[in-house]
């Protein structure tokens, strides 16, 4: 009756990843009305500097405003639905997007093709690059919510670049060419490496080595690179932000055919924290893909209205400077403060500088170096100590032990009590043992 | 550097690089030359006057001054400041609560409270493109067909097709009815498919229908459920145009037809926006409403591909949730269609023009057979490219809303003030009045060469409407 995609699980939500959200829901934490109830830590969500964009937008009443005595621009947006997007909000996101990266890139906003969200973002680069049953590479561990963006409607396969935590899951050299040599065995056609950078779920920034070897191997497989820079704004502290198009640069490639496949996811749901707002991107230097992937934003254009007030909130270089700044330091304060929480419980987390969430490793915690031990330890967790934490194998990690666990989608108070309750219940683990 | 091109094209996808994104299709081509020439009263009064785009510019004064009454509906002033934090966090794809349910009322007014709508059945999109494709994905495979009654919105070739993969096959409407869409054509269209092994997943309606801006009578839309349930396949009724009928006869939604005979729900689903009803093509208020529980369970999950912003959906709700204004602006918008269709269709009629006789939607089907050289799209062409270049008026050639019979055009009204109005139906005038006597002195002119020769007997005389082998047009073509 339906289609195959519809009737299919394509979309993803089996997952534990997804499930645990709605254990959540059924049983939601609320510091008065549920104090017993599940900690949502599985949302990467940044609600850590929403104050700063409210004051701002409280001072700068006449910018925003959609209608006045004199002037309306209520009209004008209500009826602007060129693809093109807003002119005034491509060029100021141009602008952050080269202060977000020390202004070592810049950015040409007639680059940028605007979609409603980093979702719609990345299918849309899917359907430009990829055929139906062609593949494309990624590191693991990676975000659960790829195997529903890239895949389900788009056909495109993903074959997993297995990273270990023995060398702190960098993307190696050997674990590409395998991982591409896996794709040939399965004769699939590999059109591309997507790579998300900061990393999401590992909360680190990708080092210069890396870059080097992704980029020497896709010139090599002629092949496209894709560089999903959503965190950006997260990292804290060094190592530095390279972006791809940087690393690019840095190797002196940017006059060759490589500069035509790389590109860039970018949106503004965790730098600013606001994912409600469907702002995402695609910046790209290959002319065709702009072209069909400003058409295709048609299936998901970004809210008029939201154009025009992010275009308000990012006008003033003094207050974007000053957001970035502020909301880096709130990040970090808030990942000391889990990661010296879960220290206390004896447990370790890889060493991070961006993202809004924890790589913890709870290996010493499973019956059984499996994934079955994982899922028991995940369903315990998430029903014993009352947190919804993501378990590795939803993000493909290729070994057992890992979650992700987020920290800036509460408040202070909460993430406090959600280190007791892991203290609480990693101690009776250790007792039960 | 064709090299270069060809290079950078054979790294792309199909999808990419093919036309399926329809913007080759003359439709658009009337749109660039506005983009290049545009009209403006005092900078460019001789520019091209955009009659091509279905937009409802009428009734922004009634929302304008509900939004000075009503600060908190928008999160950035300081009586909404409040929401703001939680509005921008919510990415829920079920969308806003007060949002649905403000919604499902809107959708039950608009048809004069006939229907109820369920606020869980409705999903959010991007705008109704990002509806129709949502709802192709869900309902059907690549080289799966839908039925499409002609003529119909160009757009549609894209939206269905582009990515899904899915085909669009024509049910042929003819003037010589009305374009009314018949049992007949229904049956002829799927037989058609059949032969040629094409599965049919489904038919799409447009109803009020566009470009006809007609509404389907009770018979039809009867003989359309009634086909849709024999061949259970299912049935997608875009009412984008459902707020927008002005006298009678009256919109009857598919939602009260199925209240009224056997159907199986499953099949029904409806498409619809706010960018035609209330004017707000901008922010993206696409809506798939569907009666079959699975469609609604995965659309919802497709749907994040194209969330409405939560910005726009709290906007939104509060406007709609204000019955008052609702009923004022439902009537008041109607009324003001209602004013300009006739001022316009009134005009035309002055210049000698026929139109499809209609009341709805946010333009006129319009006939200009009798202006064509010939009853040939390639006529419907030239015509067309005279309007653009000569008369400086972008309509849209009905070649391009795979119309069966050559010589149709749609022409906008709702989409500009009454000056610009004005201009436009003196553009018209004085070029139907050159080309009916430029027409009449090329018959007379092909009558005497006739004569001259005392070929009485030559077939083409018959005819004014068909040039003579030396006509400077056939030259032209060839």
């Amino acid at each position: 009756m339906l289609s195959s995609k519809a009737m299919l699980d394509g979309h993803g939500e089996e997952s534990p990843y997804f499930q645990g959200w709605k254990e959540y829901e059924k049983n939601a934490y609320d510091d008065i009305k549920n104090p017993t109830g599940i900690i949502q830590m599985g949302l990467a969500e940044n609600q850590l500097s929403l104050d700063l964009l409210k004051t701002w937008i409280e001072n700068n009443q006449d910018a925003t405003r959609l209608t006045n005595n004199g002037e309306s621009v209520f009209r004008d947006l209500a009826l602007f639905q060129d693809y093109h997007g807003l002119p005034a909000f491509k060029n100021v996101l141009a602008e952050f997007m080269a202060e977000i990266r020390g202004n070592k890139v810049s950015f040409d906003p007639r680059k940028l093709v605007l979609m409603a969200g980093a979702t719609a973002a990345s299918e849309t680069l899917m359907f430009c690059i990829a055929e139906h049953g062609d593949a494309f590479l990624l590191p693991t561990p990676y975000y659960p919510g790829y195997d529903r963006d890239l895949k389900w409607r788009t056909g495109v396969e993903l074959v997993p670049i297995h990273c270990l935590s023995s060398n702190g899951f960098k993307v190696t050299k050997f674990a590409l060419e395998e991982a591409y040599q896996q794709a040939k065995k399965l004769s699939l056609n590999v059109k591309g490496v997507l790579i998300t950078n900061p990393s999401n779920p590992l909360g680190t920034t990708m080092s210069h080595v890396e870059l080097d070897e992704l980029i020497t191997f896709t010139v090599a497989k002629k092949i496209h690179l894709i560089s999903d820079e959503i965190f950006s704004g997260t990292v804290f502290e060094n190592p530095s932000f390279i972006s791809i198009i940087e690393a690019v640069i840095d190797r002196k490639l940017e006059k060759t055919d490589l500069w035509s496949r790389v590109h860039i996811v970018y949106s503004l749901s965790k730098d600013f924290g606001i994912p409600g707002f469907r702002v995402g991107m695609i910046y790209s230097n290959n002319e065709r893909l702009v072209s069909t992937a400003t058409k295709m934003s048609s299936y998901g254009l970004i809210s008029s209205q939201t154009q025009y007030l992010q275009s308000k909130l990012l006008s003033g270089k003094e207050f974007r400077e000053k957001y970035l700044e502020e909301n880096r330091n709130r990040v970090k304060e808030r990942r000391e403060m889990m990661v010296v929480g879960l220290g206390e419980a004896g447990i370790s987390c890889l060493k991070g500088n961006a993202g809004l969430f924890c790589w913890v490793d709870l290996r010493n915690l499973l019956s059984s170096n499996t994934f079955t031990a994982e899922m028991e330890l995940w369903k315990k967790i998430l029903h014993e100590a009352g947190l919804n934490i993501s378990p590795g194998a939803s993000c493909h990690c290729s070994e057992p032990g890992w979650f992700r666990i987020c920290f800036a989608n509460m408040s202070q108070e909460t993430l406090k009590l959600s280190m007791e309750r892991m203290k609480a219940f990693i101690s009776k683990q250790y007792y039960c043992m | 550097m064709g090299y270069m091109c060809n290079q950078q094209t054979q790294l792309l996808s199909k999808i990419a690089t093919d036309n399926g994104h329809g913007e080759n299709s003359p439709y658009f081509d009337g749109w660039k030359a506005y983009d290049s020439d545009p009209y403006h009263r005092i900078e460019n009064p001789t520019g091209v006057i955009q009659m091509g785009l279905a937009e409802n510019q009428l009734s922004f004064d009634i929302i304008e001054e509900w939004l000075l009454k009503n600060p908190k509906a928008s999160i950035c002033t300081v009586e909404g400041m409040s929401e703001f934090r939680d509005i921008a966090i919510y990415q829920d794809y079920h969308g806003l609560t007060e949002f649905r349910n403000a919604v499902a009322k809107f959708m039950g007014k608009v048809r004069g409270d006939r229907v109820v709508y369920d606020p869980n059945r409705i999903i959010m999109s991007g705008g109704a493109t990002g509806a129709h494709e949502l709802v192709t994905f869900c309902l059907a495979d690549p080289d799966d067909a839908f039925l499409v009654p002609t003529p119909y919105y160009p757009g549609f070739d894209r939206d269905l097709r582009w990515r899904t993969g899915v085909q669009l096959l024509p049910v042929d409407c003819e003037s010589s009815n009305d374009f009314k869409i018949t049992r007949k054509a229904l049956e002829a269209a799927y037989e058609k498919a059949q032969e040629e092994k094409i599965r049919v997943k489904g038919l799409l309606i447009t109803n009020p229908s566009n470009p006809l801006g007609t509404v389907l009578d009770l018979e039809t839309l009867k003989s359309i459920v009634t086909f849709v349930n024999e061949k259970n396949i299912h049935l997608i009724s875009d009412e984008i145009y459902a707020g927008t009928v002005f006298g009678s006869p009256g919109f009857i939604s598919v939602s009260e037809i199925i209240e009224e005979m056997e159907c199986n729900r499953d099949l029904i689903h409806i498409v619809y926006s706010l960018s035609k009803d209330m004017g707000f093509p901008g922010f993206r208020v696409g809506i798939v409403y569907s009666y079959n529980d699975d469609v609604v369970n995965v659309g919802r999950k497709m749907s994040s591909f194209g969330l409405v912003s939560t910005q726009t959906q709290h906007l939104i709700a509060s406007m709609l949730s204000d019955d008052e204004f609702v009923e004022n602006f439902i009537s008041k918008n109607s009324e003001k269609l209602s004013t300009r269709y006739k001022r316009f269709s009134s005009g035309l009629y002055k210049a000698g023009i026929r139109c499809l006789e209609s009341n709805a939607g946010l333009f006129f089907w319009m006939d200009l057979r009798r202006l064509l050289k010939e009853p040939t799209a390639d006529a419907e062409m030239a015509l067309w490219r005279l309007i653009i270049n000569k008369v400086k008026l972008n309509v849209s050639p009905g070649l391009s809303f795979h119309c069966s019979e050559p010589g149709w055009f749609r022409v906008c009204f709702a989409n500009m003030d009454d000056e610009t109005m004005e201009v436009a139906l003196e553009r018209i005038r004085s070029f139907v009045r050159k080309e009916v006597s430029a027409k009449r002195q090329r018959w007379q002119d092909n009558l005497k060469v006739r004569l001259s020769f005392g070929r009485l007997d030559d077939p083409h005389m018959r005819s004014p409407h068909s040039p003579m082998p030396q006509s400077p047009l056939v030259r032209a073509r060839t």
